[in-house]
């Protein structure tokens, strides 16, 4: 557990890190039939990224936090199919801040509880959510979904086209900016009393850190960068279903962060990528072994390699230097 | 008033019902919890794998309803006795998200393996003729199966309850819920108590599964659907308790047969809602104490 990025490491940018940004660019220009998958890529590691700031970082256990994302979607769906908004920017903004309330409201209530208890609101926040979609269908579309969710040209210049290119570079500039702000909290103060709060949080009371509130604003961000990145597959899809509710997104999104590396900011970039391309090739012509060897997976992960594959990456690199 | 009391009589038999099962299959959930510490969120897929054993020993091996029930239960201790000596058991140490991953990948195995030995369909329950048909009680008509539920359900409550708070067994598990550190310097051997009421409430799990597989039906999504109630039933009832799930089972039972009834429009929504509510009012539950 050295690799730990955070506050007192160097935070300059490292060469590796732009690795990420360079091959999503690649991409782009060498396989322009992937782009709609890349989009979805994309979207989910801004998710995972927002699990990873409360979950890696703050050490909070959520099972609901599929909530957010779904709010975000259907903010956005529901502005646009039902109120007329169309323009991109001003969507993500008002499922940022509509998630970002959502996020101070159930979390001025969750996080002042703990264990099984806590786990419990979570799940029941997010069934609530789910329950509320489903049957407020004048609103939300219910079973069907939202459809006829239009989006107006970013900046009014860039036309959200058939082959997802505009929409794969949309997700890549929001996806760089919250990564940034991300890495900034992470490197700050303020993220090392997160991390401080995970660690011992009976310490961090005795030093005289508001514990309470520090969770409460890491939980409030994290909401709302998972409010943005549902309003970006609201928008890139131009649909938005019930599926990106309840427990099970909750659960496969935990796949994700788990299988790069809980608390090393890149798991979540890794995570995603692996898991969606796997299920781009596996879970169409494997859809029950696919879930099995998800599973299967979980379970040797937590049973034999607690760093996901960033870990296993350390251990490998640790390993090779020391035969050097 | 002429409609509302007969219906008012139909939503506590029915869920009066709903809420024994609820209880059969998450007791064990709560005193392995209360016990052990581990957040078993796999407990239903034991529920789902009783409920499996049951309707394929009726229809694959042509066994009776009555020895197709004890099966559910000897097959799924059984198998839970091999789960927690290979895998629970290392992760009694570990975090609360080492645990909560675990068992999610355990469901995501367990409906994937019924998916491919069963199907997507739900397996129909076949009853025995003498537990079909219907009986009449306060002028409606009910199905004679919930009443045998009921009765059966609460036989084995009974029977937990007494196994629980009169025998030497039962000290002990209340022992080491209380003090683990205590019960194992007196000589209990908690490792082999914790073995045998983990068999026992996965055991129990599996039989309320088959019992009550005509009221929550047996399909491969089972313990995801179903995953909520059963961890409303232990947190709202409080960890390590008998009666407070019980208790809450039976609370959760009537209410949602009374939401469904008279407001479908809003689904489960209200239970939810009280759910968290409740547990903000009482975080440790109804009967919990402070773990």
């Amino acid at each position: 557990m050295t690799s730990f990025i955070g506050y007192g490491a160097d935070p300059r940018i490292r060469f590796t890190e732009c690795l990420p940004w360079l091959a999503a660019i690649a991409v782009f220009f060498l396989l322009p039939d992937y782009l709609s998958l890349g989009a979805r890529i994309l979207t989910y590691i801004l998710f995972a990224l927002s699990l990873d700031l409360i979950l890696g970082y703050a050490g909070i256990v959520t099972l609901g936090h599929s909530a957010f994302f779904g709010f975000g979607a259907y903010v956005a769906g529901i502005l646009s199919a039902k109120l007329g908004v169309t323009d991109p920017l001003l969507l993500l903004a008002a499922a940022a801040a509509m998630a970002g309330a959502l996020g101070v409201a159930t979390g001025a209530v969750i996080l002042r509880t703990h264990g099984l208890t806590q786990l419990m609101l979570t799940l029941a926040i997010a069934a609530v959510c789910l329950e509320i979609a489903h049957k407020a269908t004048p609103i939300t579309g219910g079973a069907d979904g939202l459809s006829g969710v239009t989006i107006a040209p970013i900046f009014g210049a860039f036309k959200f086209d058939l082959f997802g290119r505009t929409a794969y570079l949309w997700c890549l500039t929001i996806l760089f900016a919250s990564w940034w702000l991300t890495r900034r909290i992470i490197y700050s103060p303020f993220g090392a009393t997160l991390a401080g709060i995970r660690e011992n949080r009976v310490r961090m009371h005795a030093i005289g850190v508001p514990v309470y509130r520090r969770l409460l604003t890491a939980y409030a961000i994290s909401a709302m960068i998972a409010g943005v990145a549902g309003a970006l597959l609201a928008e890139t899809n131009q649909f938005v279903g019930l599926n990106v509710l309840g427990f099970e997104p909750s659960g496969e999104l935990m796949v994700m962060l788990i299988l790069g590396g809980v608390g090393r900011l890149y798991g979540a970039f890794v995570g995603p990528l692996v898991y969606l391309i796997a299920q781009d090739f596996l879970a169409k012509q494997f859809p029950e072994y696919w879930y099995f060897g998800i599973g299967l997976m979980l379970v040797l992960v937590v049973l034999f390699a607690r760093g996901g594959i960033l870990g296993l990456a350390d251990a490998l690199v640790a390993r090779w230097r020391k035969l050097k | 008033m002429e409609v509302f009391l007969p219906s008012l009589v139909s939503i506590a038999f029915h869920g009066v019902a709903y809420g024994m099962i609820l209880y059969v299959i998450s007791v064990g959930l709560s005193v392995t919890m209360g016990l052990m510490g581990f957040v078993n969120l796999a407990h239903g897929a034991f529920a789902m794998a009783g409920g499996y054993v049951l309707t394929s020993a009726i229809t694959r091996l042509g066994l009776s309803f009555p020895p197709a029930l004890v099966l559910a239960f000897i097959v799924v201790a059984a198998v839970s006795v091999l789960l927690e000596r290979w895998l629970y058991s290392r992760l009694y140490d570990a975090g609360e998200l080492e645990q909560v991953l675990f068992t999610i990948g355990l469901i995501f195995m367990a409906v994937a393996a019924a998916q491919v030995v069963f199907g997507m369909l739900q397996q129909p329950v076949l009853l025995p003729d003498y537990l079909k048909g219907r009986v009449s009680l306060l002028g409606r008509d009910f199905p004679l199966y919930r009443l045998f539920i009921i009765v059966a359900s609460s036989v084995i409550i009974a029977a937990l309850w007494f196994g629980v708070e009169r025998t030497l067994w039962g000290a002990m598990v209340r022992a080491a819920v209380d003090n683990r550190a205590m019960a194992q310097s007196i000589g209990i051997n908690t490792r082999r108590l914790f073995t045998i009421t983990f068999a026992l409430g996965s055991g129990l799990a599996g039989l309320g599964g088959a019992l009550g597989a005509e009221i929550i039906a047996i399909q491969p999504t089972y313990p995801f659907e179903h995953l909520v109630y059963f961890l409303i039933v232990v947190s709202v009832g409080g960890l390590g308790s008998l009666r407070g799930p019980f208790a809450a089972a039976l609370l959760i039972g009537v209410s949602d047969t009374a939401c469904k009834y008279w407001l479908p429009e809003f689904g489960a929504f209200f239970i939810y809602v009280a759910t968290i509510v409740l547990l903000l009012w009482r975080p440790a539950g109804l009967f919990g104490r402070r773990l």
